[in-house]
């Protein structure tokens, strides 16, 4: 078994290593901890915040990739190595659904296919009928399940909430667990405690469960839909994060200096933008990504797996989407460093002689803090959307690459047929919905706590 | 007997069980203006919005009433009440440029208020308008009917808000600071024209303002404010002549500047020299930004500022005064001409060969809530400077204490050294202000209109505290302001300005006693003066 390093892979993995250090070294200052503390005093944030470590959890369990070889003696004695798939740890969890492909569509926690096809039976009679699912267990009965799953969820959960409850404590564990249980922390653990509850139980439900059912239902080539949706989390959550990464120093710098030289620099930033934001976005994407289609095709050197492949393309997407996303934020920084350098402390800093670097990161950048943190959040869920609509047009991530717009891209003919299928939709609709309503709702307590007027 | 217009009966107002108003009382007759004096946050203006019944919806009123002739206007309907607002009471707001609509053209603006409530014809409203523009002495009203707010000044904005206001005809008009925002030949003229409209029409008037000169010359009645009460209410002579609440003396007496017995000594030595200043901003026009002109904001300017002792820098807003200031900090580039300090021209170095002279001149500003970054601490504010300019200890530590000494130098705590700007006042955050410019010792602070955004009595502490710090370092001012009533009582010298060009130079006693140049006598026969000085 070795490790096998995508480039998204070890960009996510680069990215959030960064962010650690990053928030280990502001959380020194007891300014920043106040702040972030008044952040998650409020209960929907604590909530929000939740929801999007459980995908960012999925994102990384899904960034660990490995390929197994698998030994096989060949008929002449010779040990042959075969190159079996890469997988990741995802993967691995969830290898039995892998495994239970079916023949065509199933409806979520069927037994039998949705349509009608010709069965012979022993008498070699003819007739129509719905075949039976091949890895649907016929024991036992739902209900019973269900309760033994919700019981393990709870014993997980239970067991976080103790570890939490361990570590916070520090001795006297009963007045600690009152307390929180009161709702009279000062942050909300109680909402935290049951969002886990909450998420901890439905998980394992839904994965226990996938061992007997098609919790979700199949798709048309009777693949499990459930599993295709949590793999569509990383792609939808490295499409969110990686393009505001890219985007993000690019308006940054482009607007501030704009903003702040003024004169030509400001005039050919502006005209840069103007022209770029006057084609439409999506021309300029399917351009881009019909030029890089061309060009991988070129140099089938670079990649040696479809997932490869694929990840490359997704990389790609991820570089164009970034191009072509920064002049909205650009535009507003630099309308908003215009305002900030006419302010007198900007003219302070400059009668003591403070350089231009240290004016743009000690004064103008802090103060545009809040438009660059909720623009990067709203850009976030913009993103994960764009995906969808991408890969429904055809332009967006590779057509193997599960991912939520592909999975609406494929549903897309069968919401006309009657009965309709609508679990792949639906699926997706929902693992997209909260995942954007999470961040929007985090987004939005932590613009109102982060700016220094709303006090 | 003059008839009672407007009466108010033990107001309160309350918002989250903090009481805003508590039992105000007061009642304006006919044909008089009576005057709510106050400062900032004293609730003369939310007794205002009460009168109008325009309150946020989290106040509310908890006892008291208001009566427009006899008749409650808390137990109106909405649309009764519509018609007494712009009918029988009128408003004109401090800043006319946001009182104005900017796409329709003033003339259309005025026509609205009187379509709406006096229902005359097209016709008749339009020669209503033009005569309301004469009434309000506005040049070609023919003309100006057409014209969009963008295109007046600010003085001609503020006559078509009167305009509007006398539109109806109305029995009270609310003027809520209403020259606060203009300059003084222009606040002047303002005055003038309300005093002449209110004898014409025996109009009744609320005026409400801070500035106790404007008081003196406009009122029949005053009351004061503070904290929701009124403190004190007389007659105008009487008020004057005979305050009774220490409150009020004590404004009469920070409003009043007595002059410092500064003791004048005779050609004292020039800290800096400027010599044919100019100051030129480009117009730029086209596709390509080709300059097409000049602005000329300083033209040949000539001033010497005294070492160890103030120059006062008095001109009207667009004369260029801030420039200049910002010119000797080369803060905007020079077109022409020399800036002299210690023998070296500071206009012809570069930013690093000017490193050394940033320390020696510093700057203090008008807007005490954008002078100071809302991101750092005023620790770090203040440290800024020396940081950047090297003065003062090279440790943390050190120069922790060093910022503590400076904040009690300027009279704030030493707590103060980790809060946040915005957990200050108006008045505090101008002396962290003076104190990040004093951390680098400079020998020459410019200071950019410091207390015109600050209250009679909070103004009055700074230009103390200001004076203080000069005796204490020897520290020269250039004090940068368009308020003559105070320059007697900070500066040594005083030099008028007029677009660009200095039109007086001289010592304080010689200019304002006896000014040679026209445009200083009009400026010194505009500001409204107290009359009595106690």
């Amino acid at each position: 078994m070795n490790i096998v390093l995508l480039w998204t892979d070890m960009l996510v993995w680069i990215l959030v290593i960064v962010v650690a250090i990053w928030g280990l070294f502001i959380s020194r200052s007891s300014q920043v901890q106040k702040q972030w503390h008044t952040v998650f005093k409020s209960s929907i944030a604590m909530a929000s915040a939740i929801v999007l470590l459980f995908y960012l959890l999925f994102t990384l369990l899904d960034s660990v990739h490995m390929h197994f070889t698998a030994n096989a003696t060949a008929s002449n004695g010779q040990t042959v190595q075969y190159k079996a798939e890469t997988v990741s740890l995802l993967d691995l969890i969830f290898v039995h659904n892998l495994k239970s492909t079916e023949r065509t569509y199933s409806a979520p926690f069927a037994t039998h296919e949705y349509s009608k096809s010709v069965i012979v039976d022993d008498k070699g009679v003819t007739r129509q009928g719905y075949l039976p699912l091949r890895y649907v267990s016929k024991k036992g009965n739902l209900v019973e399940k269900s309760l033994f799953a919700v019981l393990v969820g709870l014993f997980i959960s239970s067991l976080i909430i103790l570890l939490h409850l361990f570590w916070q404590s520090s001795g006297n564990f009963k007045s600690v667990f009152l307390k929180n249980w009161k709702a009279q922390s000062v942050l909300p653990w109680r909402t935290a405690y049951l969002t886990i509850i909450f998420l901890v139980v439905l998980l394992t439900w839904l994965y226990m469960l996938s061992f007997d059912y098609h919790v979700l239902g199949t798709d048309k080539v009777g693949g499990d839909v459930l599993y295709q949706s949590f793999k569509s989390i990383r792609t939808g959550v490295l499409i969110g994060i990686l393009t505001t990464l890219i985007m993000l120093p690019v308006a940054v710098l482009l607007g501030v200096s704009a903003g702040l030289f003024g004169g030509w620099v400001d005039d050919a930033i502006q005209y840069l933008y103007t022209t770029l934001s006057s084609i439409p976005g999506v021309l300029l994407i399917a351009a881009g990504v019909l030029s890089m289609q061309v060009m991988m095709d070129a140099h089938p050197s670079w990649f040696e797996t479809t997932l490869e492949r694929s990840d490359l393309r997704l990389l790609f997407l991820i570089m164009i989407l970034g191009i072509t996303s920064w002049t909205g934020l650009c535009r507003m920084l630099r309308a908003e460093t215009l305002r900030i350098s006419q302010m007198e402390f900007v003219t302070a800093a400059k009668a003591f002689g403070v350089g231009n670097l240290m004016i743009i990161l000690r004064h103008i950048v802090p103060n545009l803090m809040h438009i660059i943190l909720i623009s990067v959040v709203l850009d976030f869920s913009g993103l994960v959307l764009a995906e969808a609509v991408l890969s429904y047009v055809g332009v967006g991530v590779d057509p193997t690459m599960y991912s939520w717009g592909n999975m609406i891209n494929q549903a897309r003919l069968e919401m006309a047929r009657d009965p309709m299928v609508w679990w792949s939709l639906f699926s997706a609709f929902v693992f997209m919905f909260i995942l954007v309503l999470a961040a929007n709702l985090l987004s939005d307590r932590i613009q109102t706590v982060l700016d220094p007027r709303n006090k | 007997m003059m008839g009672s217009i407007l009466k108010v009966e033990n107001l309160s107002l309350t918002a989250d069980k903090e009481k805003l108003l508590k039992a105000v009382s007061f009642e304006i007759k006919k044909g008089e203006v009576f005057a709510l004096v106050g400062e900032s946050g004293s609730g003369k203006s939310l007794t205002s919005l009460a009168i109008m019944r325009l309150l946020p919806d989290a106040i509310s009123v908890s006892s008291g009433d208001i009566k427009l002739r006899n008749r409650s206007l808390f137990v109106l309907p909405e649309y009764q009440m519509q018609k007494v607002r712009g009918k029988s009471i009128a408003m004109i707001f401090q800043e006319p440029m946001s009182a104005l609509n900017p796409v329709m053209t003033v003339g259309e603006q005025v026509a609205e208020v009187i379509k709406i409530h006096l229902g005359l014809k097209k016709d008749a409203i339009k020669k209503k308008v033009i005569s309301l523009f004469e009434e309000v002495a506005l040049k070609d009203p023919k003309e100006r009917y057409h014209w969009y707010p963008h295109q007046l000044s600010g003085g001609q904005k503020q006559r078509v808000m009167i305009a509007i206001a006398l539109a109806c005809e109305p029995d009270l008009l609310i003027a809520d600071e209403p020259t606060t925002a203009l300059d003084v030949t222009i606040q002047a003229q303002v005055l003038k024209l309300l005093k002449k409209i209110q004898a014409e029409r025996k109009l009744s008037i609320l005026f409400i303002t801070h500035d106790m000169a404007v008081v003196s010359q406009m009122a029949d009645h005053i009351a004061v404010m503070r904290q929701g009460e009124i403190l004190e209410q007389a007659v105008c002579e009487v008020f004057f002549n005979a305050p009774r609440h220490p409150y009020t003396k004590k404004l009469l007496k920070d409003a009043a500047h007595r002059k410092e017995g500064r003791e004048k000594k005779q050609h004292t030595e020039r800290l800096l020299e400027v010599k044919n200043l100019k100051v030129y901003f480009p117009i730029k026009k086209g596709f390509f930004q080709r300059t097409v002109g000049y602005v000329k904001a300083v033209d040949s300017v000539t001033l010497s500022i005294p070492k160890g002792k103030t120059l006062a820098l008095v001109g009207e807003s667009g004369s260029g005064k801030s420039t200049i200031g910002r010119a000797i900090l080369s803060l905007v580039p020079i077109a022409g001409g020399a800036v002299i300090f210690e023998k070296q021209n500071l206009a012809r170095l570069n930013q690093t060969a000017l490193k050394p002279y940033r320390r020696k001149i510093q700057v203090i500003f008008q807007d005490p809530f954008s002078a100071l970054n809302p991101r750092m601490t005023i620790g770090n504010i203040i440290r800024e400077g020396m940081v950047s300019l090297g003065v003062g200890p090279k440790e943390r530590t050190l120069q922790d204490v060093y910022i503590k000494e400076l904040l009690l130098k300027v009279d704030l705590k030493e707590a103060y050294i980790h809060r946040y700007p915005h957990e200050f006042s108006g008045g505090q955050r101008q002396r962290i202000g003076i104190a990040r410019a004093l951390a680098v010792k400079p020998e020459l602070i410019i200071c950019d209109e410091p207390t015109s955004a600050l209250d009679v009595s909070v103004r009055a502490q700074i230009l103390t505290l200001l004076r203080k710090l000069q005796q204490e370092s020897g520290v020269s001012y250039l004090f940068i302001t368009h308020d003559l009533s105070i320059v007697p009582a900070i500066a040594d010298e005083v030099a008028v300005m007029k677009e660009g060009k200095i039109v007086e130079q001289g010592s304080v006693s010689q200019v304002m006693e006896n000014p040679q140049h026209s445009y200083t006598q009009i400026l010194l026969a505009s500001a409204p003066k107290l009359p009595y000085i106690i």
